[in-house]
């Protein structure tokens, strides 16, 4: 018989504590899945977050630190600036990553840090119990602000990808989505791109994903995509929002 | 070993690259800025890398990172720095990972002021940061000493897989003195042993985490980490006494550079006839509690001399099993107790001693 369908050896075979209908976990089998196909699990070294992925080190097979809250891309720049043969990504939702770590992310994608960024936007806090990000959709609810996120008092949501793009330094920075199959495929062609710019030591790589949380979003699995696929895509366009080619013939100074 | 006149600041740079250390994350402060500034011009020439980092906060998780690849890596900061690197110290500290910090003291409290003071021995050596953890603390009081307790935090760092810092005060990163470094160029590079993360090829993979949600896990942790630092106290207590051969009625204890003038006092006053002797923690945390015990049981009292006011008091407190009085004498806010007012002090201490 034919084998179609496997564990991927970039996941150790630890069963996620994830809720039901997350979609974390289908990022994560991206992540590892890649790591295989380019050959470089055996030399990567991941930073789990704080957040629902922060026990990402239980599952990456590879070696793995465990970040302090938003810190994910100070600790990987640590890492890659001095084993630069390594392969180093962040693994950050969008508390850690928006809100908290916005200094860490913003510096070290500037800095032009030759690692990688998965950045899981979910729209909410989801460990801490649903609590507003600064991702949340306007008007959408969270247990820090029941009657939905008012922009006139928390300002409109944060789109990091195209923040990161305006950046002069080269970088491949994209979003993609995993709420359906088809979009989950393409996902997984733009995350190779980003992890191949790594190993040819090209430039910084960042790639949003836009996720679910059935859980603090009080929605079925079905119905939260659906729901990221109704409110959050008109707001968070899908695409590779900046290559590293596009600096070329770009600005230079002597 | 030839000697050469620097400053503090770039003696430190100097020293850690003898000891093997390529690697320099940091954010720029005044009183330490020469650090970064000397490192990010030798570094390169050594093959080695300086990053400027955008905060105190990432620089010190840069080093977590690069401590946690197994790397031999150092920060530098000044006081309102080394608050905002509390986090990742806690951090390191529970990882078990070996990195050097140095603090350049400034006066606070708050953005307080560029000038020198000890105004940080309670944060580095009592609440670092959240959680059951030590560092190493060691306290220089001349360039040279700074230039040697530097290579002396790394091979400290990494025996015993723990944060050390060094404590100078604004003073000895700016002033300039004669030092002779090691004639070893640079140290070897340190070995990741079985903890780095290195790439998990043809070996199981490794994590470098703080986090136990099993509190069982997390409590061995906690009495691994205090057993270390047992061990800690039992092999590196380092101190100096100074003008304790003779009989002495009055004991001063004093650290860094404030020792230093308490020396200067010292040596005048003995021109006067009176004999006062010195007992200087190097190792601050640590604190070496039975030597200096030991000093104070043989003098009739004791009194603590800082730049602040009155940490280390509670250090000498501790020491003082026999229960001689203990007076404080200090002065912060920049301002530096000058050898005639430790002298007045010490004068109006014996006069109240004889009546
Ligand atoms: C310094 C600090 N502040 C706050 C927290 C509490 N905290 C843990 S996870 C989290 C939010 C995580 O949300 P997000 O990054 O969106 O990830 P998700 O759980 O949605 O995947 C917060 C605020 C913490 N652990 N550390
Ligand atoms: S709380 Fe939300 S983000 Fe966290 S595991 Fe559950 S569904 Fe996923």
């Amino acid at each position: 018989m034919k084998k179609i369908f496997a564990y991927s050896d970039g996941l150790t075979r630890k069963p996620t504590h994830y809720c039901p209908g997350c979609t974390h976990g289908v990022i994560h089998r991206l992540v590892g899945e890649t790591l295989m196909e380019l050959g470089l699990r055996e030399r990567t070294v991941g930073v789990a977050p704080v957040g629902c992925s922060v026990l990402a080190y239980e599952y990456f097979n590879c070696d793995m630190f465990e970040a302090s809250h938003g810190r994910a891309p100070a600790v990987a720049t640590g890492a890659k600036r001095t084993r630069p043969n390594l392969c180093v990504f962040t693994y950050q939702g969008d508390g850690d990553l928006a809100s908290i770590g916005m200094a860490e992310i913003v510096h070290a994608a500037n800095r032009g840090e030759k690692f990688t960024s998965i950045f899981v936007n979910n729209a909410i806090y989801g460990m801490t119990g649903g609590q507003m990000a600064p991702t949340t959709m306007p008007n959408q609810r969270a247990t820090t602000c029941p009657a939905g996120r008012d922009v006139n008092d928390a300002g409109y949501p944060i789109k990091v990808a195209e923040l990161l793009a305006t950046l002069t330094t080269p970088a491949f920075v994209a979003r993609v989505s995993v709420h359906s199959p088809q979009e989950t495929v393409k996902a997984k062609q733009v995350l190779r791109q980003a992890f191949e710019y790594q190993a040819e030591g090209r430039c910084y790589t960042f790639v949003e994903f836009l996720s679910t949380c059935p859980t603090n979003w009080g929605l079925s699995p079905r119905e939260s995509d659906s729901w990221l696929e109704q409110e959050m895509l008109p707001y968070y366009s899908l695409g590779i929002k900046k290559r590293p080619e596009d600096f070329e013939g770009g600005p230079k100074w002597k | 070993m030839t000697k050469v006149l620097m400053k503090g600041n770039e003696a430190i740079g100097e020293a850690a690259i003898r000891a093997g250390c390529l690697h320099f994350f940091g954010y720029p402060i005044t009183p330490q800025s020469e650090v970064p500034e000397y490192l990010s011009k030798r570094l390169p020439e050594v093959g080695g890398q300086y990053v400027q980092a955008e905060s105190e906060v990432a620089a010190s998780n840069m080093i977590y990172g690069a401590a946690g690849v197994g790397m031999r890596v150092l920060t530098t900061s000044s006081s309102p720095g080394i608050s905002l690197m509390a986090e990742a110290l806690s951090y390191i500290a529970c990882c078990e990972l070996p990195v050097v910090v140095v603090n350049i003291m400034r006066c606070g409290p708050g953005l307080g002021g560029i000038l020198p003071s000890q105004s940080d021995y309670f944060q580095a050596t009592k609440g670092t940061a959240h959680g059951d953890f030590d560092i190493i603390v060691l306290a220089p009081s001349s360039v040279q000493e700074a230039v040697d307790l530097t290579i002396i935090s790394f091979e400290l760092a990494e025996k015993y897989r723990n944060p050390v810092m060094v404590i100078g005060d604004g003073m000895i990163g700016q002033m300039m003195e004669p030092v002779s470094f090691p004639d070893k160029e640079i140290g070897p590079p340190l070995d990741p042993g079985d903890w780095g993360l290195t790439g998990c090829k043809d070996r199981p993979r490794r994590i470098v985490n703080s986090l136990y949600l099993d509190p069982d896990l997390l409590y061995q942790q906690n009495i691994k980490l205090k057993e270390k630092f047992e061990l800690i106290k039992q092999n590196e207590l380092r101190f100096e006494l100074y003008n304790c051969d003779e009989p002495y009625d009055l004991l001063l204890v004093g650290f860094g550079m404030m020792a230093r003038i308490c020396k200067t006092a010292i040596d005048q006053l003995k021109a006067e006839g009176l004999n006062v002797g010195l007992f200087r923690p190097i190792t601050v945390n640590p604190f070496p509690y039975e030597a200096c015990a030991e000093a104070i049981g043989r003098s009739k009292s004791v009194i603590s001399v800082e730049m602040n006011m009155g940490q280390m008091i509670e250090d000498v407190r501790l020491a003082n099993v026999e229960g001689k009085p203990v007076d404080f004498f200090g002065k912060t806010g920049g301002l530096i107790p000058a050898v005639e007012e430790v002298q007045d002090k010490v004068r109006e201490s014996l006069a109240a001693m004889k009546k």
